[in-house]
């Protein structure tokens, strides 16, 4: 296997996040090459969603600057980062429940489709026209992440593990060049894993995805990251390749704490 | 007919160039490929395989779910004078080796990445594999290996080797006989290796056209292939029969999509093992449990209507005018629209076949309108020996011999068969098939069975598997295993049975219960459980177990001929018998033998009389990985009767 990676599209600089008094995050700075997978991981409450909100814009950090292809964006909000092609997945699953699959992942469309609300709702030829264009792009989402069978079916009544695939699938509707993932694996039994493993992986080769995902399961981060930063209590103490981080002292006391 | 399958094709293309031969939903959509386009596209693949280099006389394996293009590529194979050979899906890597080896496989059209890999692992076993060509490129984008490519890039390739040669494929088709053989088959086997049924093109389209005749199959029909097209059931009846008909065969869009898809295309002939149907009554069922009361009674009130007027009213008797007028209200309110959920709305003709079938489950759909039949036969006759006739359908019997089929029944009771479909034999296996096939044509089906005073054969067992018990009270009686074993399975809580009693004293039987039947049914009855083993060992369950048993052997005991056949003891095992532990063949039969070896402590546990028994096996994960799975297994006496004895 054979993958190329990129420059540096994403870079976080010198980041700090305060809540009141409570420092979430403290000075972070890491890069996101093109096509890699990054992972970003710590122990509960280190700033992993933090650091994921800041980028997606749904946090403003006090300190430091956040570029995406050379473009810096401080002061974005979420609709606005997500025109530039940043997507995410949550880690709660924010779905439509009682909306049927194909509906919630063409929400994720909603940034692209041109045609203005009362086009759509007279049901005008060019409103139509585009929404089969969308409604292709989602079918061949739905295929990629083999959920034809649930198609038709409300979200809220599918098993957990679908629902994150619905998640992702919405992600990926957007046509992110960016692709945030919170915790894709939460709450998931191995097969599930396994199977959300290779879906993450296939997005990042077939879409060309640039991907970063927090994930708490080391196995699965070791297994298909590129490339790992490691935060505690709002520090970023770790960062290179999963080897590296394996290796790194800081990391092991984080994770398995130390004798003093 | 003296014509091949290429040549059937050709034909349709040329006389309905625009009608549809094959659809396959894709992205939500069913996309449909026209007789024209089908031909343009076996064209192409043609001479793709022939610039890679396949040869006449050459073997090719298929191994794939039912998708247009594979099915092209059979087309294609055989218009070249290869050979395809469709191998099973599902078939773990190192099953495949033999086959592969056997005969000398050097090309493999594949689906999928999953299927690729599986080659690719074969290879360091088979190095003679040297073209993999795959049809969906997901997840092999990165594939660096010699000798992989996609079926996209040989249709390319193929194509513009057509248009500098356009007579080339024409040539290639004429020059095939009708004599030759068309495809190979590799049948499961109980024991030993898998054994490659040589077919003809005359021996497959001779049956595919005696079939049809007999069910007035018309090029209007609609089919759903979502079978292994490895078996020969489904390669019959969505190619032999689809080119010699020119119906349409539809391919789901995936295998979770069937009931979606059988519900969308409404197939008005179908086919399908019993455990298919099993599966739909099972989940109408549980769905009508769940149902309000007033549906619930108005179900069960027209269902009870059906069951007595229904079966007549298909089999063509007179019914009373107040008997037709409630059946006629029961259509319109609860079996027309079952039918419609089931996909059974345009059904003409619906084949069930491979097993015995239930006979509650086969009179619940001819009692509410579908026209299903049984049928007999095996890979080596290419499917049609016997049929029932549209208003002869019964449980118990198989049908009258086909056209162009002859029967006997030799002394040991075993069927014989003289059939225009015959195999040619088995590949390179002349003892075999010397085995199987008498100088004089006939070949032996080793299944034991009568003709009945109706005309319809009527099978019991295997005739190597039925035996005698020796010892005890029934010393000597005539022991047919499965027979016992299909009796048991009826009950729908029960999912499997193994059946010993052939030289022993009594007949002791080990259960595997239906995992979702049973599950719902201890939710019912608020019974916790903490997964199969647990659930498998519940007293309750035994209970429920043990009435089943006990109503099978006073069944039995009626029977003149299997009456010492009743069960005497059982014990329900704490894993599933699955073909990936060997425990069932491909074709989901229970490898007796096999089973007897691996689960021994628990035989000798049944014959020795303990009541209970510690057992440790080894399981085979999906993904190749192994674990093992230990119980204590109650072992439980039933309750036998007297035989009834038949008057004489």
């Amino acid at each position: 296997m054979t993958k190329k990676i990129g420059d540096v599209i994403l870079d976080v600089s010198n980041i700090s996040l305060r809540f009141g008094g409570v420092k979430a995050l403290t000075d972070i700075s890491f890069n996101v090459r093109e096509h890699e997978v990054r992972a970003i991981i710590g122990p509960n409450g280190a700033g992993k969603s933090s650091m994921l909100n800041c980028i997606n814009g749904v946090y403003q950090p006090q300190e430091g600057s956040i570029t995406f292809r050379g473009q810096k964006f401080d002061h974005m909000n979420s609709r606005q980062v997500a025109e530039m092609g940043i997507a995410r997945t949550f880690q709660n699953l924010a779905l439509f429940k009682g909306m049927s699959v194909i509906d919630n992942i063409m929400t994720g469309r909603n940034l692209r489709i041109k045609s203005n609300l009362f086009m759509q709702a007279l049901r005008l030829g060019p409103a139509q026209r585009e929404e089969e264009e969308h409604r292709e792009f989602v079918e061949h989402i739905i295929d990629f992440l083999e959920i034809q069978a649930f198609r038709k079916t409300p979200v809220g009544q599918l098993p957990y593990g679908l629902q994150k695939r619905v998640d992702l699938g919405r992600a990926l509707a957007m046509e992110p060049q960016v692709l945030l993932l919170d915790e894709p694996m939460a709450g998931m039994n191995m097969e599930e894993k396994q199977d959300m493993c290779r879906f993450i992986l296939d997005v990042n080769d077939e879409f060309g995805s640039t991907i970063v995902l927090i994930e708490h399961d080391m196995g699965v981060v070791m297994d298909i990251s590129d490339r790992v930063v490691v935060l505690d209590y709002g520090k970023k103490i770790g960062d290179g390749t999963p080897e590296e981080v394996r290796n790194n002292e800081e990391v092991i006391s984080a994770y398995l704490g130390t004798s003093h | 007919m003296q014509t091949t399958f290429p040549r059937l094709m050709l034909t349709h293309a040329a006389e309905r160039p625009t009608a549809p031969a094959l659809r396959e939903k894709e992205y939500g959509i069913w996309q449909t490929t026209t007789w024209s386009d089908l031909a343009r596209l076996v064209q192409s693949v043609a001479c793709g395989l022939h610039q890679a280099g396949l040869q006449r006389g050459e073997h090719l394996i298929v191994v794939g779910s039912n998708r247009p293009r594979l099915y092209a590529t059979m087309l294609a194979a055989q218009s070249l004078g290869a050979i395809p050979v469709p191998l099973y899906q599902d078939a773990a890597a190192a099953e495949c080796v033999f086959p592969i080896t056997n005969a000398e496989v050097r090309f493999a059209v594949v689906e999928d990445q999953e299927q690729v890999d599986k080659m690719l692992e074969v290879r360091e076993q088979c190095p003679q594999l040297t073209h993999i060509f795959y049809d969906d490129p997901r997840g092999l984008r990165k594939y660096i290996e010699d000798g992989l490519g996609s079926l996209e890039e040989l249709i390319a390739a193929g194509g513009v080797f057509a248009q500098q040669h356009p007579q080339f494929f024409s040539e290639e088709v004429a020059k095939a006989q009708y004599t030759d053989v068309a495809a190979m088959f590799f049948t499961s086997g109980t024991t030993g290796n898998p054994k490659g049924v040589v077919h003809t093109h005359s021996s497959l389209i001779d049956r595919a056209d005696a079939g049809a005749e007999f069910d007035k199959l018309t090029s209007a029909e609609d089919v759903l292939a979502y079978m292994p097209p490895a078996w020969i059931g489904q390669n019959i009846f969505s190619y032999a029969q689809w080119l010699v008909c020119g119906y349409v065969v539809n391919c789901p869009e995936s295998a979770a999509t069937v009931t979606i898809d059988l519900k969308e295309i409404g197939p008005t002939y179908y086919f399908a093992p019993p455990r298919v149907f099993e599966g739909m009554l099972t989940s109408v069922m549980i769905r009508m449990e769940d149902a309000g009361s007033f549906k619930r009674k108005l179900f069960h009130y027209f269902m009870g209507v059906a069951k007595k007027v229904g079966p007549a009213l298909m089999d063509g008797q007179s019914v009373g005018l107040k008997d037709r007028l409630s059946y006629a209200l029961g259509n319109l309110m609860v079996y027309g629209p079952l039918r419609n959920n089931m996909g059974f709305s345009r059904v003409r003709v619906a084949y069930t076949a491979g097993e015995a079938i239930g006979p509650d489950l086969f009179t619940f759909f001819r009692s509410i309108g579908v026209n299903i039949k049984q049928l007999y036969g095996s890979t080596e006759t290419a499917v049609f020996v016997c049929l029932q006739p549209d208003n002869e359908a019964r449980a118990d019997t198989v049908g009258v011999p086909c056209k162009g089929v002859e029967i006997k029944v030799a002394d040991n009771g075993e069927i014989m068969v003289k059939s225009p479909g015959l195999l040619k034999g088995y590949y390179k296996n002349q003892k075999a098939t010397d085995e199987v096939l008498t100088a004089d044509g006939w070949y032996h089906t080793s299944d034991a069975g009568f003709i009945d005073s109706h005309g319809h054969l009527k099978i019991i067992d295997r005739v190597k598997d039925v035996g005698r018990i020796q010892g005890g009270a029934n010393d000597g009686a005539m022991f047919a295993p499965k027979y016992v074993e299909n009796k048991l399975k009826f009950f729908p809580h029960i999912k499997e049975v193994v059946a010993y009693g052939d030289q022993r004293e009594k007949v002791c039987v080990m259960i595997n219960i239906d995992f979702d039947a049973v599950g719902n049914w201890a939710e019912r009855r608020n019974l916790p459980y903490a997964g199969y083993t647990d659930l498998a060992q519940k007293p309750e369950v035994y209970q429920l177990v043990k009435e089943c048993v006990e109503k099978v052997n006073a069944d039995l005991a009626e029977d003149s001929m299997l009456a010492g056949s009743q069960v005497s003891r059982f014990l329900i095992l704490h894993k599933e018998l699955d073909a990936d532990d060997g425990e069932l063949t491909r074709t989901n039969k229970v490898r007796r033998g096999f089973i007897a070896d691996k689960y021994k402590p628990l035989v000798d546990g049944l014959y020795e009389g303990r009541t209970e028994q510690f057992i440790e096996t080894v399981v085979k994960f999906e993904d190749g990985r192994t674990g093992s799975v230990s119980a204590t297994l109650k072992i439980s006496d039933a309750k036998t009767f007297t035989p009834v004895k038949a008057a004489a």
